[in-house]
């Protein structure tokens, strides 16, 4: 593609042959970026139906007060691997094959710096996931220690087998640090040294500047969960006593290694969603985003704070109280440049002629959900409440806004709206719409009650409960089933159309950005010559005075 | 298509390039890759030196029970022979930008044989200590840290080994040096990382 495509005042339909369909290819090891960011959607959507499944087991038995379903071992194990899942396999990896896809694209690359690596870190994905599905047949059964794997509870083994489920649990989610390890070195090194002349830092796409800064999250945090994990890893297999306080060990050190990967970690995953928000409102508002540089920096400016708040998951672990005010306070801080992007994409929807397509839906969707988590969350970083609503249904609830009313959401909302650039292929509106309904309901009967749930006392990882609770218990338990049935119409919507959809152009949605100037679905090679950019990304609506009068004229 | 947008007019944010593509630099990419790489491992040992510290100076019993403290003299020997192999290594691979390849494969192995030689060293104290990995926090940590910068001399010996190997294929050098760069990098990061850990482990005790 030498030409540069002007939109002008029509939009002539150019015929688009039948885009090819060759499925082989996804089943290979494949060094082409966007073949390998398919690879992980598709696999990690997978397990987020998997992790789902669990999902509606753990609300079946709690739809009423007693343990009658399913007993409580296998209740503790269903809730583990069910968080495990959602986190490992299908939020980072699902996030990872986005970028995968659009980083090289958007900074005008031909692939990855390392094709290689890349491949290999893909790879290991479904290793350690079905690594993770064997634990099912142990003798010993799954781990059951939840996605935080806590010791002592997580160094308890009744059995006398060395190969428990927490062990199994220990391995998989250290093939999944390595693989976001080699993943992060890739990112950086490609975004920092491989973007096409012309592209500078102010001229890269927020999304670009999010994923940038959630790999920068990797590469300084990841290591400290990954030194906490082989301590642990010794301590259940070769009887050290690292965590363990009868031996004189220290169970607090592994929560300090386990929250100062974690917490950032929720960055990791939200970042990205922030920067799919930022490329999705200017297009269907048709005007610039609000503040660029501002949003773009303030991702840098969240990498360096959520690494400094860590002991706010820990503030009914014993520790002392000028160190939960310090902490209290850095915590409070996250919310400047949090509050920063908000402000950025109301004002960038403000007045814009908003076009209500799926991907719009979603992203205005996770907006509002993100904001009432944002809510919930600097209550819980407050000490007095959050020493109140610890370890119950309110932080459940709080950051289920997150992970399914932001960064699920949010992640249907960057399928659909680059569905018509992966494929070729246009996706149905009407089930896409479907789908969203459902599911905005669905996220909300499901995680609002257990707001009102935990600030009434009710515990999590409990099978059972007292009667008062049973009421809001009823109302998620419906919503999770909603939730399940939504993700029907999005299965439909995305097999049927990738198979015979209407074949879609280029630029879809008038999108400003290099990826759009490449065919759909793009060449092996991305470009055929690299492009030269001379002007930053969001310069909708910006219309020149001929256009301006043509529309005035048309308006009457 | 949603005609009320069809009056619109992004503006063209692209030129096509007329000149030639850029050239990729791969070489500057692995390095830039793997020191990136390198501050992230050295997060790991940062994790690990921090443990060790705050369970050091808020655990009553520290040493196990019949330890009185570890003997320095023996480590301290083979931490000068580690530091001097940096040097070593460093007038190594300034010989092979000099294209002198017989200096170059000399001082290289000989950089392998101190970082044997303080293996070996480590092996023979571990073997002597009257206490073992599970014995306590202390036992668990302190081979666990030795241990672990262990693994990092190995592979530096190994890493060499391949690049001195290399150094055999008629014309390998020709392109560059990244890979002996790169090595040499390893080796400077695993004598500080040592450093560190002696200071930590040996001298205060
Ligand atoms: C931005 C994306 C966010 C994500 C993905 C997220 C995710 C989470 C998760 C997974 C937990 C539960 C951890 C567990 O105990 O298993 C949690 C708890 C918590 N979140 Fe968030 N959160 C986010 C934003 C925030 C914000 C903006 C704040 C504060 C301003 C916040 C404050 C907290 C606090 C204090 C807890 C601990 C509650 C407790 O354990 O008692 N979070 N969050
Ligand atoms: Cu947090």
């Amino acid at each position: 593609m030498t030409n540069v495509p002007v939109e002008g005042i029509a939009i002539p339909e150019v015929a688009h042959p039948e885009p090819q369909n060759n499925w082989r290819k996804y089943f290979s090891f494949s060094t082409d970026h966007k073949v390998i960011g398919i690879q992980y959607l598709v696999t990690s959507f997978v397990f987020f139906l998997i992790g789902g499944l669990l999902s509606m087991v753990i609300r079946a038995e709690l739809i009423t007060p007693q343990a009658d379903l399913i007993d409580r071992t296998l209740y503790n194990s269903m809730f583990t691997m069910h968080g495990t899942i959602m986190i490992f396999l299908w939020i980072f990896p699902s996030l990872v094959g986005l970028a995968n896809y659009l980083v090289p694209l958007m900074i005008g690359a031909r692939d990855m710096a390392f094709p290689r690596l890349n491949a290999a870190a893909f790879w290991m994905v479904p290793v350690f996931g079905i690594l993770l599905m064997t634990s099912y047949f142990l003798p010993a059964g799954t781990a059951q220690a939840g996605w935080w794997s806590y010791p002592p509870v997580s160094t308890q083994n009744p059995t006398d087998s060395v190969i428990t489920g927490e062990f199994v649990w220990i391995l998989a989610v250290a093939i999944s640090g390595v693989s976001s390890i080699m993943g992060a070195v890739n990112f950086v090194t490609t975004i920092v040294r491989m973007r096409a002349p012309g592209m500078t830092f102010f001229r890269m796409p927020v999304y670009v500047w999010t994923v940038f800064s959630a790999q920068i999250i990797q590469l300084a945090a990841l290591p400290a969960l990954t030194a906490g994990a082989i301590m642990l890893l010794f301590d259940v297999a070769a009887g050290t006593a690292f965590f363990n306080p009868d031996k004189g060990g220290n169970p607090v050190l592994f929560q300090h290694f386990f929250w100062f990967y974690s917490h950032p970690a929720v960055y990791v995953m939200v970042l990205p969603i922030f920067g799919v928000f930022s490329e999705i409102f200017p297009v269907y508002s048709r005007k610039p985003l609000f503040g660029y540089r501002v949003v773009a920096v303030s991702s840098l400016l969240i990498t360096t704070v959520s690494v400094l708040v860590w002991v706010h998951h820990m503030y009914a672990s014993g520790t002392p109280g000028w160190m939960r005010m310090l902490f209290m306070a850095t915590t409070m801080l996250v919310a400047v440049p949090t509050g920063i992007k908000v402000f950025a994409w109301v004002a960038t929807i403000w007045k814009g002629k908003l076009r209500l397509n799926t991907p719009m839906l979603f992203c205005l969707g996770a907006l509002i959900m993100f904001v009432f988590a944002g809510i919930t969350g600097v209550m819980l970083a407050s000490v007095p409440i959050d020493i109140h609503v610890n370890n119950t249904y309110f932080v459940v609830g709080h950051f289920h806004y997150i992970v399914y009313g932001t960064i699920t959401m949010g992640m249907f909302a960057a399928i659909y709206h680059w569905f018509p650039k992966m494929t070729g292929r246009m996706y149905y509106e009407g089930l896409g719409k479907l789908h969203f309904a459902l599911a905005f309901i669905g996220v909300n009967l499901n995680f609002f009650p257990m707001h009102p749930l935990g600030l009434q006392g009710m515990l999590r990882r409990v099978s059972s409960y007292e009667p008062e609770y049973a009421f809001w218990n009823v109302v998620a338990s419906i919503g999770a089933f909603l939730l399940g049935m939504s993700t029907i119409p999005f299965i439909l919507n995305m097999v049927g159309a990738w198979v015979q959809g209407k074949p879609a152009p280029d630029n879809p949605w008038r999108a400003i950005g290099l990826e759009w100037l490449v065919s759909s679905p793009p060449p092996v090679e991305n470009f055929e010559e690299l492009p030269v950019v001379v002007s930053g990304p969001y310069g909708y609506g910006k219309s020149d005075p001929l256009v301006e009068n043509a529309a005035a004229l048309k308006e009457g | 298509m949603d005609s009320s947008i069809s009056t619109e007019k992004p503006d063209v944010a692209i030129a096509p390039h007329a000149a030639h593509a850029h050239e990729e630099d791969h070489a500057g990419n692995s390095m830039f890759g793997f020191i990136i790489f390198l501050l992230s491992e050295s997060v790991i040992f940062l994790s690990f030196f921090a443990g060790y510290i705050l369970v050091k100076t808020t655990t009553p019993n520290w040493l196990p029970p019949g330890v009185s403290g570890l003997e320095v003299s023996k480590p301290a020997i083979n931490t000068v022979v580690l530091v001097a192999s940096s040097f070593v290594a460093y007038f190594a691979e300034r010989a092979l930008k000099k294209e002198n390849l017989l200096v170059f494969r000399l001082l290289w192995l000989l950089t392998m044989a101190m970082g044997a030689y303080f293996l070996v060293g480590q092996a023979i104290e571990w073997s002597e200590l009257e206490f073992g990995f599970s014995d306590g926090v202390f036992g668990g940590l302190f081979y666990l840290l030795t241990g672990f910068h262990g693994l990092h001399v190995l592979t530096g010996i190994l890493l060499m080994g391949i690049m001195l190997f290399k150094s055999f294929v008629p014309n390998n050098y020709a392109g560059g040096h990244t890979g002996v760069d790169a090595t040499s990098l390893f080796w400077h990061f695993v004598d500080v990382i040592w450093i560190i850990l002696f200071i930590l482990i040996y001298i205060w005790q």
